[in-house]
């Protein structure tokens, strides 16, 4: 199963076809979820409009944690079956992420100023969301910090292994620790404390940043692909040529 | 005309609401064009280097050449 879809030239014809469904949905889900979040849903009785930064904040921040944990899945299958596919998925995972952590991060500071009275405080969600941020910063730093790319993937696939103990940390935060961030609100035991009315466009936005994630993903990984036969095209040409 | 600025408004929290908005739709969206731009560019220089017959010779003379063998 696993060595079916860890073919190259499988992903490429797969992703081909998969690319235009995933940006065709992403269009739609951040249009009907913009649509709902801005125009039809109401303002919060507490909150006031910046509840509409929920939108943005929210789906950014989960898929900051989804990224990373597609990142050290695809990282493990790397180290530990050699499947190349899984560290270029591992590679393509990680600016994507990086890039939703810093807006879970952003948005996130300019909730909390005008609800909390602060941008920033050192409690523990907004910390190691904080430490994530770094985490996926190293790991792209370590991956191309090696003249040999080999030894480059496997340390990154380490640190993104060992990194993963932040993601649980993460989502537990608001349990364990006091903090100013309110505590879960959509995945919990007695059910969501979001009306529906601000539900629907929430899981239509989050819809939305995770076809997006696909979307990027499967370019990048074909771009990644695509380099890597170039390479190989080059280096024969050159063998070809000195022969 | 009123709903318009009431609505860019957002009840006195404009400054913090349509930065965030800004801030997701236009880091994502470069993005995707630094990923778009990216792959172009390597569907390009594949496309140079193998000629217009360049891959149909090649899976001639090696059915393997052209990336891993179907498993």
């Amino acid at each position: 199963m696993l060595n079916y879809f860890a073919n190259p030239r499988r992903f490429m014809k797969l992703s081909g076809i998969l690319t235009p469904w995933m940006a065709g949905a992403t269009l739609i889900l951040a249009g009907a979820g913009l649509y709902l979040g801005l125009f039809a849903s109401p303002a919060d009785y507490q909150q006031g409009e910046t509840v509409r930064i929920m939108y943005v904040h929210v789906p950014a921040a989960w898929m900051a944690l989804f990224c990373y944990t597609g990142l050290a899945i695809s990282a493990a299958v790397g180290l530990i079956w050699k499947h190349p596919v899984a560290d270029v998925a591992a590679r393509a995972s990680a600016p994507i992420g990086a890039c939703f952590t810093f807006l879970a991060l952003f948005t996130g500071a300019l909730w909390g100023k005008p609800m909390w009275g602060t941008w920033w405080v050192w409690d523990a969600r907004l910390t190691s969301m904080l430490v994530l941020f770094f985490l996926y910063l190293g790991y792209m730093a370590l991956n191309s910090a090696f003249d040999d790319p080999q030894r480059g993937t496997k340390a990154s696939a380490i640190l993104a292994m060992v990194g993963f103990v932040n993601v649980p940390i993460i989502k537990f935060s608001v349990d364990w620790w006091n903090t100013l961030h309110q505590p879960a609100s959509i995945l919990r035991m007695d059910g969501p404390t979001i009306h529906p009315d601000m539900l629907w466009p929430l899981f239509l936005m989050i819809g939305a940043a995770t076809t997006y994630y696909l979307w990027v993903l499967m370019l990048r990984m074909r771009r990644d692909l695509t380099e890597g036969r170039v390479r190989a095209r080059r280096q024969i040409q050159a063998e070809e040529a000195g022969a | 005309m009123d709903t318009i600025s009431k609505f860019l408004e957002m009840g006195g929290y404009a400054g913090y609401v349509w930065p965030s908005y800004l801030a997701v739709f236009g880091l994502l969206g470069v993005l995707l064009w630094l990923s778009l731009r990216g792959l172009k560019a390597a569907e390009t220089d594949l496309a140079q280097l193998e000629g217009p017959d360049g891959k149909a010779a090649r899976r001639q003379a090696s059915p393997a050449a052209d990336g891993a063998p179907d498993t």
